[in-house]
């Protein structure tokens, strides 16, 4: 008897669990809502088959606990029931996939407006590079980082001079506007996460990956590294800072580009040069 | 397939006509099995306490001593648990907790309990002690070789746990031993740590493999008279196919882990791309580190379903006897067992959905990930309609397998989410995984270990476990292991990453703080509550209360031994004969609730009994 009873009542408290707890996401910052709304359906699909058979298994076992004189039913199988459970069971795995597909579909194809931004990952930190006004980022390699050239842009590519460089873990984005995250490490994976936008994707030495947002809220948001990355990985923080388009503007001319740094190398290394001199 | 059984189905009619059993038809018996088709099989018999009890070739004991030495492990990877724990809901109280400590205890605790606890212990311990029983053999059809097996694994567990003694401490690097960082600085035990790791895994799979072999060869080749596939109880089933997923798999890991360790000492790039390490390039060049991911995956999904199928088979065995009723749908069991063990080739990658592979791929693993799932509620179904209008005997046993159906839902319903690629994003990586998977390949296998244990101990040991400590210690584990599981959830959907440190410093994870300590709390009394098993064992080895023959009633074979319990050898003078499936409970007419499978037809021919 007992038994029936704690286990009606585990289950139980997991449904009010789930209804009253206080842990629950964030509120969603970008266009990823979608991702919320499937979880939803989930939740309500696959809640609803753990409840059901929980609470039969619970109804068995007040119904059917040993009696000496009961003879338990003998029947080896039963086709068509078993036909039914594989087909409701089927449909309902549909309903669930279908909706994560749609929006996967979306999460691999990333706008045309979207602004590229470099998001450059170390053992442990991350600072960030937005192509300049020709709108296309230089294309970079390992070999050439140096103090200098902290992203290893290749010199010879014209589209990496009027870079914007932002030696910084924070980054600023504009509200509204979809952003193409490209990602990069020098070293081993990362990830770079704010909880808020839903979205992530490792950064993989050796290759570029991506993904995409519309954040759609102004504010600051964390960003959290969520591919262990060494001893450092929890301390591995940066920032994202959600700005109106005049915000947004002021802050980008602030920031200074490849060929800004390189002429003021060039002056430091003068100056250096000079000062041997005398 | 149904013709296999139309021809069986109607044996109460067929009293008085001619079986035309083995294409021979002569007899006019319905007792007829057609006769064995190879000899018997020469034993060594050990005679000294080294070769009966040490280096011995009795399955059995070699059983024993999988069971033995795969606990042991596991109790190290509950210690280390505790010490995480410790960490994650008491920060700054251990004194020599330092981030290094910290994850290298997360990857020797995942790595000990997947590998060298669960998988060495269904595969190793059960799968050895129940495979020639079941199937009624004298023994694995390799004795030499399954105590070399044995021995191997012996030696890889020395290996793993030596790491904890070499410079630098064991791999840090989290159970997938992701490279580029298993091997760089910066990861804890990059040198040494990682690669005795690697050695440990390399013999586990070559001791392994020699084990597998035998459990695959003694189910194909050396089954008793009568014992068709389709007669075998579902336990061997789940062992057998668990063994053929792991000859499968265990390559993959294998070779991963050797060219991680050519990477390491010789400084190949398998894995390895142009890396700047402290304002350096480093010597390596063009490697991929995502090839690892998956080769590791190629292993890691198969690796679950390993462990989970001989789960399933012994939770179906249980369930079945303990509600004295046949297993429902057995052939629909087989079957899902079957596909389920396929399919979970064809899966691997929806561990990889944000790892950088071409997103392209996500659209087939969450489709062949989701249709996973269809076999696998299948047989949650069938469990529970195994219970419907049974005869439940509510003992410790059945408290373990009804706890393992509820923590195996849970943790199914969870891996939707988790396979069904876009809801993956946002939490991979977080919490929710990770209570995810302990829910459904910890918790759930640990019941059945235990209900297995309250099982089969009257067998192995002919005395019963203490009831009432068996209770005591089921109800702290379910109750427990839940409360721990299903709160952390939640974590994740807040968005707090797994492999943290520490992390209270965000804004919005300050609020976990107190589910943390809860967690912690919950964590220390499932472990501790595992030491009553130890003591119920030590107990009762001695004074409990004995067993005799067959003491649930059960209708296989491994109960059916002339000694209890059995002897080397198994079966005495003559192997037993079998006539009918597994699952004869409750058949209308028979004079007990069971009939067991070398019972002959003309002993029960008044009695309807369907299926054999």
């Amino acid at each position: 008897m007992h038994v029936g009873i704690i286990f009606f009542l585990v289950i139980l408290g997991s449904v009010l669990f789930h209804i009253f707890t206080p842990w629950y996401w964030t509120d969603v910052a970008s266009n990823w809502g979608g991702m919320d709304d499937t979880i939803t359906l989930t939740f309500w699909i696959g809640g609803g088959v753990f409840i059901a058979v929980c609470l039969f298994m619970v109804y068995c076992v007040f119904k059917f606990s040993y009696k000496k004189e009961r003879k338990a039913e003998y029947k080896p199988e039963d086709k068509k029931l078993e036909k039914i459970l594989t087909w409701a069971t089927t449909l309902g795995v549909a309903a669930l996939l279908a909706p994560g597909l749609i929006i996967w579909n979306q999460y691999v194809n990333v706008p045309k407006n979207a602004i590229e931004i470099d998001v450059m990952a170390w053992q442990w930190g991350w600072q960030y590079r937005l192509p300049g006004e020709d709108g296309k980022l230089g294309t970079t390699k390992v070999v050439n980082i140096n103090d200098n050239n902290p992203f290893g842009i290749n010199l010879d590519d014209p589209f990496g001079n009027d870079d914007v460089m932002i030696q910084s873990d924070v980054i600023n984005l504009e509200n509204n506007r979809p952003v193409k995250i490209l990602l990069r490490s020098v070293d081993v994976l990362h990830n770079w996460y704010v909880p808020q936008f839903r979205a992530k994707m490792d950064a993989v030495p050796g290759i570029v990956t991506y993904y995409w947002f519309e954040p759609n809220k102004t504010g600051e948001f964390e960003v959290l590294c969520a591919e262990y990355c060494g001893v450092g990985h929890y301390a591995m923080r940066g920032g994202v800072e959600v700005q109106d388009k005049q915000d947004y503007d002021n802050w980008l001319q602030q920031q200074e580009t490849f060929s800004d740094l390189i002429a003021k190398h060039k002056i430091l290394e003068n100056e250096k040069t000079k000062l041997a001199k005398k | 397939m149904s013709e296999d059984f139309s021809d069986n189905k109607t044996i109460q009619a067929q009293s008085s006509e001619t079986i035309s059993g083995g294409g021979s038809g002569i007899t006019p018996d319905m007792d007829y099995v057609r006769p064995a088709e190879v000899g018997e099989q020469d034993l060594y018999h050990g005679h000294s306490f080294i070769t009966k009890w040490i280096f011995c070739q009795d399955a059995k004991v070699i059983g024993v001593q999988y069971f033995l030495l795969a606990t042991f492990t596991g109790i190290i990877g509950l210690i280390l648990s505790w010490l995480m724990r410790l960490q994650l809901g008491f920060p700054e109280l251990v004194p020599f907790m330092t981030a290094e400590h910290y994850y290298q205890f997360v990857t020797m605790h995942g790595m000990i309990m997947v590998v060298y606890f669960l998988t060495a212990l269904f595969l190793g311990g059960f799968g050895n002690y129940l495979i020639p029983l079941m199937v009624g053999a004298r023994d694995m059809v390799f004795p030499y070789l399954n105590m070399v097996s044995f021995w191997s694994f012996f030696v890889a567990v020395g290996v793993l746990l030596a790491s904890f003694f070499v410079p630098g401490g064991p791999t840090g690097s989290g159970w997938t031993l992701y490279p580029p960082q298993a091997i760089l600085e910066g990861t804890p035990g990059s040198g040494w740590g990682i690669m005795l790791m690697c050695i440990s895994l390399i013999l586990f799979v070559a001791g392994f493999t020699m084990g597998g072999l035998n459990y695959l060869i003694t189910v194909l080749q050396a089954r008793t008279r009568g014992m068709t596939l389709m007669r075998m109880p579902l336990t061997v089933w789940g062992i057998f196919t668990a063994t053929v997923l792991a000859m499968l798999a265990f390559p993959a890991l294998l070779v991963g882990a050797l060219m991680m360790s050519l990477d390491n000492v010789l400084g190949t790039s398998f894995f390895m791309p142009t890396i700047l390490k402290a304002g350096e390039v480093l010597e390596y060049g063009g490697g991929s580190p995502i090839l690892f991911q998956h080769l590791f995956w190629f292993f890691g999904h198969p690796e679950v379903y390993i462990v989970e199928l001989p789960a399933f088979g012994i939770i179906s065995d249980l369930i079945s006897v303990h509600a004295r009723k046949n297993i429902f749908g057995y052939r629909m069991m087989v079957w899902a067992i079957v596909g389920i063990g396929a399919l979970s080739f064809f899966v691997w990658a929806h561990h990889m959905y944000v790892s950088g592979m071409n997103p392209w791929f996500g659209f087939f693993f969450a489709t062949t990930t989701l249709i996973i799932a269809v076999p696998t509620a299948m047989k949650v179904y069938n469990w529970i309609l195994t219970l419907w209008r049974g005869n439940i005997r509510l003992n410790t046993v059945m408290l373990w397998c009804l706890g393992f159906i509820v923590t195996f839902v849970n943790g199914g319903i969870t891996g939707i989410f988790l396979g069904n690629v876009s809801v993956d994003v946002p939490l991979s990586d977080t919490y929710f995984v990770i209570a995810h998977f302990h829910m459904v390949m910890g918790i759930a296998p640990l019941m059945v270990i235990m209900g297995a244990v309250y099982h089969w101990f009257p067998l192995v040991a002919g005395r019963f476990l203490d009831e009432k400590l068996g209770k005591w210690h089921f109800w702290l584990t379910f109750l427990g292991a839940y409360s721990i599981y299903f709160p952390m959830h939640y974590l994740g959907f807040i968005g707090v990453p797994r492999r943290y440190f520490e992390m209270y410093d965000s804004p919005y994870v300050t609020s976990a703080v107190g589910m943390n300590e809860f967690i912690s709390l919950a964590a220390f009394i499932v472990g501790a509550a595992q030491f009553i098993l130890i003591y119920n064992i030590i107990k009762t080895l001695k004074t409990g209360k004995p067993a005799g023959h067959n003491p649930w009633q059960a209708c296989s074979l491994e109960w059916l031994t002339p000694t209890v319990p059995p002897e080397h050898g198994n079966w005495g003078d003559r192997l037993p004969t079998v006539h009918r499936w597994a699952y004869d409970y409750s058949v209308p007419g028979a004079k007990e609730d069971f009939i067991t499978q070398t019972t002959p037809p003309s002993e029960v021919a008044h009695t309807k009994v369907e299926k054999t």
